[in-house]
């Protein structure tokens, strides 16, 4: 299982400002090891945003996004409500993480 | 978790027979999986990018904000924000355009939520970085240059 994502957000004037920092490899599939074999890609590959069980935004990633990635979004919301993220990557691995808007 | 197909990635252990496999719909019993807009990710320019994306000619340039350092230190983590001010907007997709594949990642949003999305990317060289956003239906786009010390592919 991956590690946890660190999740905060905060809402002012109605919008919540997420920002989320998973820890994932990201592997482009590209990079040589130190024997010259190519390293699998291992990347996320979707990523879902709710707030209180509604999605918001969804997004799909290439490997070019940075190791342990970092993601800010914005959604209409206040304090209290719930933030919930997943990915998923292209091995089919999965992780979940929640926060309550601050 | 399909146990075959980990023992074929492991024996395999190359990621040419990986994407292979996946080209020919190896993965399509994973229902996640075969929503990942494969095609979108492996164009390799400009044109094929948006002929993928369904997009004919060029997108009209629209009230979008890149928000990016002009040099970038290390191209290994590149910030780039994109926020749309256009009505509707339904999706943005952000593009690099002397990345192997340029495709970066593309965000769909729900109806009422605001388009505004930062993340970090990787940059082999200094590029120009390339909004897409779907607004209403139509498509538009904004471009930004940034300068690259030192480049984020490894090897």
């Amino acid at each position: 299982m991956a590690d946890p994502m660190r999740i905060r957000a905060r809402a002012a004037d109605g919008v919540i400002d997420a920002r989320v920092l998973m820890a994932h490899e990201m592997e482009t599939g590209t990079r040589k090891d130190a024997s010259g074999k190519i390293v699998p890609a291992w990347f996320i590959q979707e990523v879902t945003c709710q707030v209180n069980g509604k999605t918001v935004m969804s997004a799909q990633w290439g490997p070019a996004v940075s190791k342990n990635p970092f993601l800010q979004f914005k959604a209409r919301g206040k304090a209290g409500d719930k933030v919930t993220v997943t990915w998923v990557d292209n091995r089919g691995e999965k992780r979940t993480d929640e926060a309550s808007v601050g | 978790m399909n146990v075959s197909r980990r023992t074929v990635v492991k024996a395999g252990g190359g990621a040419a027979l990986y994407s292979a496999l996946a080209s020919i719909g190896f993965f399509a019993a994973n229902p996640a999986m075969a929503a990942w807009k494969k095609d979108w990710f492996d164009a390799k320019n400009v044109p094929d990018t948006l002929k993928a994306m369904g997009i004919a000619g060029t997108p009209a340039a629209g009230d979008i904000t890149i928000t990016s350092p002009d040099i970038a230190e290390n191209g290994a983590v590149v910030p780039v924000g994109i926020a749309s001010k256009l009505q509707k907007t339904e999706m943005i997709a952000l593009l690099v355009e002397k990345n192997p594949a340029m495709m970066a990642g593309f965000y769909e949003f729900a109806s009422d939520s605001l388009p505004d999305v930062s993340m970090r990317v990787k940059m082999g060289q200094s590029s120009d970085v390339i909004a897409i956003v779907k607004a209403d239906g139509k498509f538009f786009m904004a471009k930004k240059e940034i300068k690259v010390t030192l480049g984020g592919c490894g090897g």
